[in-house]
């Protein structure tokens, strides 16, 4: 699938990725701790995919302290929705394609 | 046909996560049916405690006509009643719960479940403090209407956060609430119904439709 997906959107080019969008787009926003339970990631592999996501622009950041706890929540931008669909209309008439 | 097989397992389990990352799905149908037991109790325990003459108590006009000292004891009565059934609902509730959780392998306190819980208890709440008005201006036999009401449109609301079927629930119970409040004199019996016999149906709907399953396909990760 990884070769296939090339020609698609690079960005969303791994399951995690895909993961963290999808659920990105029914979830207002979720912290980084919700999104590391739900997808069972570790710390760093999250933090990169998160990483690569926002330098896309699909990603926003928003820091904030609950008590004296750091607190980032992320949401999916415009940007980020827009190209998702896209990826997923094209990843669809190529499925169609195939059949 | 390896390769496919994967892929379709990824879809799966992404369809999978979008819905348990905005659904609280371990609301367990056995919490249903054991608070529509202790419900029926506590109507039970009303309709003993005023003996066969309840409905003089709880139709339209019916308070009038009582002492005001029997009239406070009974009130006094019928308010702790109320709440033991309905801090013994939740408390069981909400292990029936806790213990589908953890055989789903979830955990209890995240996202979802504190929004479920939000979205239930903002109408809950302003229904409390509805009905405790209604006992302080004397309007004793509003009570009943008032709780089923109030307790539907809590369903509603929650219902956005969990399996879609509760808002069934609180559909019926907003109906029944209103019909109560034309059909006056069958209040502990619309009451019993609503709370009772509804939320048994219910609780045994969801657990055959969802945890009778031997596995739940799509809790799997």
């Amino acid at each position: 699938m990884k070769d296939l997906l090339a020609q698609f959107n690079k960005a969303f080019e791994s399951k995690a990725r895909l993961s963290i969008m999808s659920v990105l787009l029914v979830n207002e926003s979720l912290s980084f701790n919700a999104l590391k339970e739900l997808l069972q990631l570790t710390d760093g592999n999250l933090a990169t995919h998160l990483r690569a996501l926002e330098e896309a622009g699909y990603l926003l950041i928003s820091k904030q302290f609950v008590g004296r706890k750091p607190n980032t929540t992320y949401t999916a931008t415009e940007a980020g929705r827009q190209a998702f669909a896209d990826h997923l209309n094209s990843l669809e008439s190529f499925i169609k394609g195939l059949g | 046909m390896y390769e496919t097989r994967e892929h379709l397992q990824t879809l799966t389990e992404i369809r999978s996560l979008m819905e348990r990352s905005s659904k609280f799905l371990s609301l367990s149908g056995l919490s249903g049916v054991f608070a529509g037991v202790v419900a029926l109790m506590g109507a039970a325990a009303v309709y003993w405690r005023l003996d066969l003459h309840y409905t003089a108590y709880t139709s339209y006009d019916g308070t009038q006509i009582l002492f005001s000292d029997a009239k406070q004891d009974i009130v006094r009565f019928l308010m702790l009643d109320g709440f033991i059934v309905l801090l013994v609902a939740l408390i069981g509730g909400s292990l029936f719960t806790i213990r589908k959780a953890r055989k789903q392998g979830m955990s209890i306190w995240n996202t979802t479940s504190k929004r479920l819980l939000q979205a239930l208890f903002t109408p809950l709440l302003a229904g409390g403090v509805f009905c405790l008005g209604l006992i302080h201006h004397d309007l004793i036999w509003l009570v009943f209407p008032a709780t089923l009401v109030f307790y539907g449109l809590a369903l509603l609301s929650a219902s956005r956060y969990t399996v879609r079927d509760l808002h069934y629930l609180g559909i019926c119970e907003i109906v029944l609430g209103l019909l109560s409040l034309f059909l006056t004199g069958y209040s502990l019996l619309t009451w019993a119904f609503g709370f009772g016999v509804l939320h048994i149906v219910y609780g045994m709907v969801m657990y055959f439709k969802y945890d009778a399953k031997p596995e739940n396909e799509t809790g799997v990760i």
